[in-house]
């Protein structure tokens, strides 16, 4: 159980380090990296914080401490994917806006410099 | 430019995908049976020369920066005629399937009636349109679904062949189903109370190309229009409520 926590560790510390080089990096944006940062920090804290990760087993009620730790990141990851597939869908109508708009104003502009052509 | 030149201003929309072999006839077609009405042709980012043959017959084209799919098309020329100031557009699809005779008689309907649209329906009357299986299977369903949501029979409800005027315009501009819009735009426009009605159409058998839905996708087509029906239905709903309760404060 131990190794398994000690791994936990070790893969929440690599994360936290991907996300900080990352954002560094102008690769993420910074409020799309909060979560990411929160759910590494808590895996870590678990991970570490024995009495802690019993306290919430206890109240979830599984039977070990390992389970009660990836369920818990399981389910951060769910809402992660729900909260970014929220985000594409809004960038997705936003674009489709977007190019709708583009299109109407080549329009109108092609037309202008036909007209312009037209009357030189 | 294309531009109303008239108090009952019609343009007839083609949304086409990759439709090189079949536009120009389209095109042609609908000039030869509605002469003087603009054709704005909207190209969902062909790769092959849809573009150059539209304009050769004698469209206007509306080329997308990239691929919207038929909704963002449709609602692109929707924008646009909304924007010129057009009284009344009818969609027609790009793959020569909708005979151009029949926009005539969508179009006085649409102005006899002043209902906000008029669809263009294969099953008002026999008349000799055949679908495959599947898709008239898939038709009498969403006839079962779509008789209590909007009140009244709609016969074929995933008909392209679409007419609506200034009013209708002024909504879908706004808001329009992305992905296979016909029978969203329904239940979007009754919800508002506006009204439809249909003409007896005839529709020919596709020439070149194949339909976009699949029999594989015809499960996912189900689903998302179901689900885009209910959406729309509880979305509306919440607001009439919502409409009901303030006037009811206020009054």
């Amino acid at each position: 159980m131990d190794r398994l926590l000690n791994v936990t560790t070790g893969l929440s510390v690599i994360l936290l380090v991907i996300i900080l080089i990352s954002v560094r990096r102008a690769h993420i944006r910074v409020e799309y990296s909060v979560t990411w940062l929160l759910a590494a920090a808590a895996m870590l804290i678990l991970s570490r914080m024995h009495p802690l990760l019993d306290a919430v087993r206890n109240l979830i009620g599984l039977p070990d401490s390992p389970l009660t730790l990836f369920l818990l990141a399981g389910g951060v990851v769910l809402v992660m994917l729900f909260r970014f597939s929220v985000i594409i869908s809004h960038l997705r109508d936003n674009n489709i806006a977007l190019a709708q708009r583009v299109a109407i104003l080549e329009y109108h502009l092609q037309h202008l410099k036909n007209h312009e052509n037209q009357e030189a | 430019m294309i531009s109303p030149n008239a108090p009952d201003s019609l343009l007839v929309i083609v949304p086409a995908l990759n439709e090189e072999a079949a536009i120009g006839d389209v095109v042609r077609d609908i000039h030869q049976h509605v002469p003087g009405v603009p054709v704005l042709v909207i190209d969902d980012s062909s790769s092959d020369n849809t573009i150059a043959v539209a304009r050769q017959a004698g469209a206007e084209v509306l080329p997308m920066p990239h691929h919207l799919g038929v909704g963002g098309c449709v609602q692109a020329g929707y924008k646009l005629a909304y924007e010129l100031g057009y009284q009344y557009v009818i969609r027609v699809d790009g793959d020569g399937q909708h005979d151009a005779r029949d926009i005539s008689r969508v179009f006085e309907k649409l102005k006899s009636t002043g209902c906000e649209m008029v669809i263009g329906s294969r099953f008002v009357a026999e008349n000799g349109s055949r679908t495959g299986t599947v898709r008239s299977l898939g038709i009498r369903f969403f006839r079962l679904v779509l008789r209590p949501v909007l009140g009244k029979a709609v016969h074929d409800p995933t008909s392209g062949f679409v007419g609506v005027n200034r009013r209708a315009l002024d909504v879908f501009r706004q808001s329009f189903p992305l992905e296979y819009p016909e029978i969203e735009a329904l239940v979007v426009l009754q919800r508002r109370r506006f009204r439809f009605e249909e003409v007896p159409c005839k529709m020919r058998p596709r020439t070149t190309g194949r339909s976009s839905i699949t029999a594989l996708k015809s499960l996912y087509y189900v689903v998302h229009v179901l689900l885009g029906v209910f959406v729309n239905v509880l979305k509306f709903d919440r607001r009439f409520r919502r409409a009901q309760r303030e006037r009811g404060t206020g009054g």
